[in-house]
C-alpha cells in the first residue's frame, strides 16, 4: 500500500477537504486534475457540496473554465446526436452510444464536467458496412485512407478506422466489439447488444450498454488500455457507475463479467477503485469472484504497476518506477490484444511506413 | 498562479544542430520548437495561448484596448491592420494600455478586464514608433519568425499601477492601416460590428447564450466606428477627439 497519495487522490479520497486547501495547494491540486482531464469534475463536487461559494477567486477560475468547456463539448455532443439519429433512422439499427456519450446522453453520474472527444457507437457485425455507407452520406468520412491502415482496421480491430464530419469535424468511432477481434478475452458482442437499454423520454429509441455491461466495459477499456493518461477519470467514471448500483447487483455484476469472459478487468475495477479512490463496499463482489474461481495472479507486480500508472500524469506524483510502470503496462496491452506473430508484422510494417515519410506522426 | 510556463532549450542533440527553445506548459511540451533567437516572441504567444484556449470565465476578444477618461476603446482587427502599432501609439499619447493582443470581458459587468503586457511590434512598425517614440523602451528583437521580425515594447507604468481597474468600453473601432489613405472614422452599424466582433473571439461559441447576453450588452453600450488611417498623427487626434458614449 502506498504511505502518501498526491494531493489530487487525497481529495478524491475525501481525506482532504476542498475547505482546508491553501492557495499552493489549490494550485497543485488543479494541475494534478487538469492532467487526468478532472477540472471539470472538481468543479461539480464542488458545486454539490455548496463550496463554490467560498473557493478562493484564482482557482475558481479554472474550475468554471472547465465547466464551460464541458457544457459547449456536451451542447455540441446533443447536436451530433440528432444528426446521427437522422443517419440511422432508415438502417433499422438503433443507434447505441458507449462511453462518455452514452453518460451523457443517459445523464449517468460520471457525465458531469466529463470531457470527450470522439463518438462511440456500438453496431452488430452485420450491418457495419450499411452504417457506414449511410454515415458518408451524412457527411462522416475516412480520416485515414491508407490502404494499410484501413485493411488492418477492418481485419483485426474490433470498429472500422475513424470517421470525420467533413463540415464540423465532430469524429465517430464505430465499433462492432469492445475489444480487438485478435484478443484472447475477445467477448461475443451479441450479449451486450442484446442486453443494452432504451431510452426513454426526450432521447427514447437511442440505445446504451446496461448498467452492469457499462461497467464491464468501461473497466474493460482502462485495464487493456495501453495508455494511461486519462487513467485517473477513468477510475472516477468507474466509481460513479458503481455508484449506482445496489449491493445485490454488485453481486450480479460479477456473474456478467464471467459470462462474457471479463473478469479481470472487472476485478482489477473493484480492487483499484477500493485502493485508490477508497470506494467502499466492493468486498462481497471481490471475494465472490475468488470464490467463483478468479486467480488474481501476480497482484502484487500489477499494483506495482496500476497504482503508478493510474496517478496524474503529473511531474509530482512520479516516482522512480513510474515511466518504467507506465511502459510496461504499454508493452502489456499489445500483448493482450494481439499475439506476436500479428504484432510484430504489424509494428514494423508502421515502423517502415513512419520512416519512409508515408506517415506522419 | 495562473500557468506554470517555462521557456527551456530542449536536448542536447537538438542543440548541436540548431539552437532551440521549447515552451512548456506544468512541464509539459505544447508547441514545436523554436528557434533560439525567437525566445521572446514564443513567451509572448505560448501565454496568449495558455489565456485565449484555457481561460472561459471572460469572453476574449483578438482585439486591442485601451481606456482614456474611463472610457475603454476596443481596436479588433486581423494581423497586419496596424492594430498594435495604433495602440502602442495611443499608449505613448497617454491612453492606458489594457492589452494590445487580449480584450477580456468580464462576464457579469461586461467591462474590459486588463492584461497589460509588453506590447508585441512587428516588422516596420518597430522602427515607426522607435523613432516617433525615442524615450520608448524596447526589448530584444527576434528576426525572421513566422510572423516576421518581433519586438516587444514596455508598457507604461501607470497601465501596470492601474491593472486591477476594470473598464466601461465607449467604443469599438475597427482600424485599417492603408498607405497614403485619408483619415476616415465612419459609424458602423451595431449589427455588423456585433458580428464582426464574435468572429474575433476566441471563444464566443464556448461560452454559448452567456457569450451572446454579453457581446449584446457591449456593442448596445459602446459607440462602433470603422476607422481608415495612413498618418499616426491624424489617427491619434480622431481617438484623443472620441466623445464620450451616452448611457444606454
Amino acid at each position: 500500500m502506498k504511505s502518501s497519495w498526491p494531493l489530487l487522490i487525497t481529495v478524491l479520497r475525501k481525506e482532504k477537504g476542498f475547505d482546508s486547501l491553501s492557495l499552493p495547494e489549490w494550485d497543485l491540486l488543479l494541475r494534478q486534475a487538469r492532467r487526468c482531464q478532472l477540472v471539470g469534475h472538481l468543479f461539480y463536487r464542488l458545486e454539490a457540496l455548496d463550496l463554490l461559494a467560498t473557493t478562493p477567486v484564482g482557482p475558481l477560475r479554472h474550475l468554471q473554465s472547465a465547466k464551460v468547456q464541458t457544457s459547449k463539448q456536451l451542447r455540441d455532443f446533443l447536436w451530433e446526436v440528432g444528426k446521427l439519429v437522422q443517419a440511422f433512422s432508415n438502417t433499422g439499427c438503433a443507434l447505441l452510444l458507449l462511453k462518455g456519450g452514452a453518460y451523457a446522453i443517459a445523464e449517468l453520474a460520471p457525465h458531469k464536467g466529463r470531457l470527450f472527444s470522439d463518438i462511440d457507437l456500438l453496431v452488430p457485425f452485420e450491418v457495419i458496412n450499411d452504417i457506414e455507407r449511410s454515415l458518408l452520406i451524412h457527411g462522416w468520412l475516412p480520416e485515414t485512407t491508407a490502404d494499410y491502415d484501413q485493411q488492418y482496421y477492418r481485419h483485426w480491430m474490433h470498429e472500422i478506422p475513424p470517421l470525420q464530419h467533413v463540415k464540423r469535424g465532430s469524429v465517430v468511432d464505430l465499433h462492432h466489439n469492445i475489444l480487438p477481434r485478435t484478443a484472447k478475452a475477445c467477448p461475443d458482442p451479441t450479449l451486450l447488444l442484446e442486453a443494452a437499454v432504451e431510452l426513454q423520454g426526450e432521447h427514447q429509441g437511442i440505445k446504451v450498454l446496461s448498467p452492469l455491461d457499462r461497467i464491464i466495459h468501461s473497466a474493460t477499456h482502462l485495464f487493456y488500455e495501453g495508455e494511461f493518461d486519462k487513467g485517473l477519470r477513468d477510475l472516477v467514471d468507474l466509481d460513479g457507475l458503481i455508484a449506482e448500483l445496489g449491493a445485490e447487483a454488485r453481486l450480479q455484476l460479477v456473474d456478467r463479467a464471467q459470462q462474457i469472459g471479463l473478469q479481470r478487468p472487472v476485478y482489477y475495477a473493484l480492487r483499484y477503485l477500493s485502493l485508490i479512490l477508497n470506494t467502499k463496499g466492493l468486498e462481497d463482489a471481490m471475494h465472490k469472484m475468488q470464490v467463483l474461481g478468479f486467480v488474481p495472479n501476480y497482484i502484487k507486480l500489477m499494483d506495482g504497476l496500476f497504482l503508478r500508472a493510474l496517478m496524474p500524469d503529473h511531474l509530482s506524483c512520479d516516482d522512480g518506477f513510474t515511466a518504467l510502470a507506465r511502459w510496461l503496462l504499454y508493452v502489456r496491452s499489445h500483448w493482450l490484444k494481439m499475439p506476436l506473430h500479428l504484432l510484430i508484422p504489424h509494428l514494423t510494417r508502421k515502423l517502415w511506413m513512419r520512416v519512409t515519410g508515408q506517415e506522419q506522426h | 498562479m495562473d500557468f506554470h510556463i517555462t521557456l527551456d532549450t530542449p536536448n542536447i542533440l537538438r542543440r548541436l544542430i540548431h539552437q532551440q527553445v521549447q515552451f512548456y506548459l506544468d512541464n509539459q511540451i505544447v508547441f514545436n520548437p523554436f528557434p533560439l533567437r525567437h525566445a521572446t516572441a514564443m513567451l509572448e504567444w505560448g501565454m496568449n495561448w495558455c489565456v485565449s484556449t484555457q481561460i472561459h470565465t471572460f469572453l476574449i476578444i483578438h482585439a486591442a484596448v485601451v481606456e482614456k477618461n474611463g472610457f475603454a476603446a476596443v481596436l479588433p482587427a486581423p494581423p497586419g491592420s496596424g492594430k498594435s502599432t495604433l495602440c502602442a501609439s495611443l499608449v505613448q499619447e497617454g491612453w492606458r494600455l489594457l492589452s494590445d493582443e487580449l480584450t477580456l470581458i468580464n462576464l457579469t459587468t461586461a467591462e474590459a478586464v486588463p492584461v497589460p503586457r509588453p506590447i508585441g511590434l512587428k516588422n516596420q512598425s518597430i522602427d515607426i514608433i522607435r523613432q516617433r517614440y525615442p524615450q520608448a523602451v524596447f526589448g530584444v528583437l527576434s528576426s525572421d519568425t513566422l510572423k516576421g521580425s518581433v519586438c516587444h515594447l514596455k508598457p507604461p507604468m501607470q497601465s501596470i499601477q492601474k491593472q486591477i481597474i476594470e473598464c466601461p468600453i465607449g467604443w469599438i473601432v475597427f482600424p485599417k492601416y492603408e498607405a497614403d489613405a485619408a483619415t476616415e472614422l465612419l459609424p458602423k452599424s451595431k449589427g455588423q460590428a456585433f458580428m464582426e466582433v464574435a468572429n474575433n473571439a476566441f471563444n464566443y461559441s464556448v461560452l454559448g447564450v452567456d457569450g451572446f447576453e454579453i457581446l449584446k450588452k457591449v456593442v448596445d453600450r459602446a459607440d462602433c466606428y470603422s476607422f481608415k488611417y495612413s498618418n499616426l498623427d491624424e489617427a491619434i487626434a480622431v481617438f484623443n477627439q472620441l466623445e464620450a458614449p451616452r448611457e444606454v
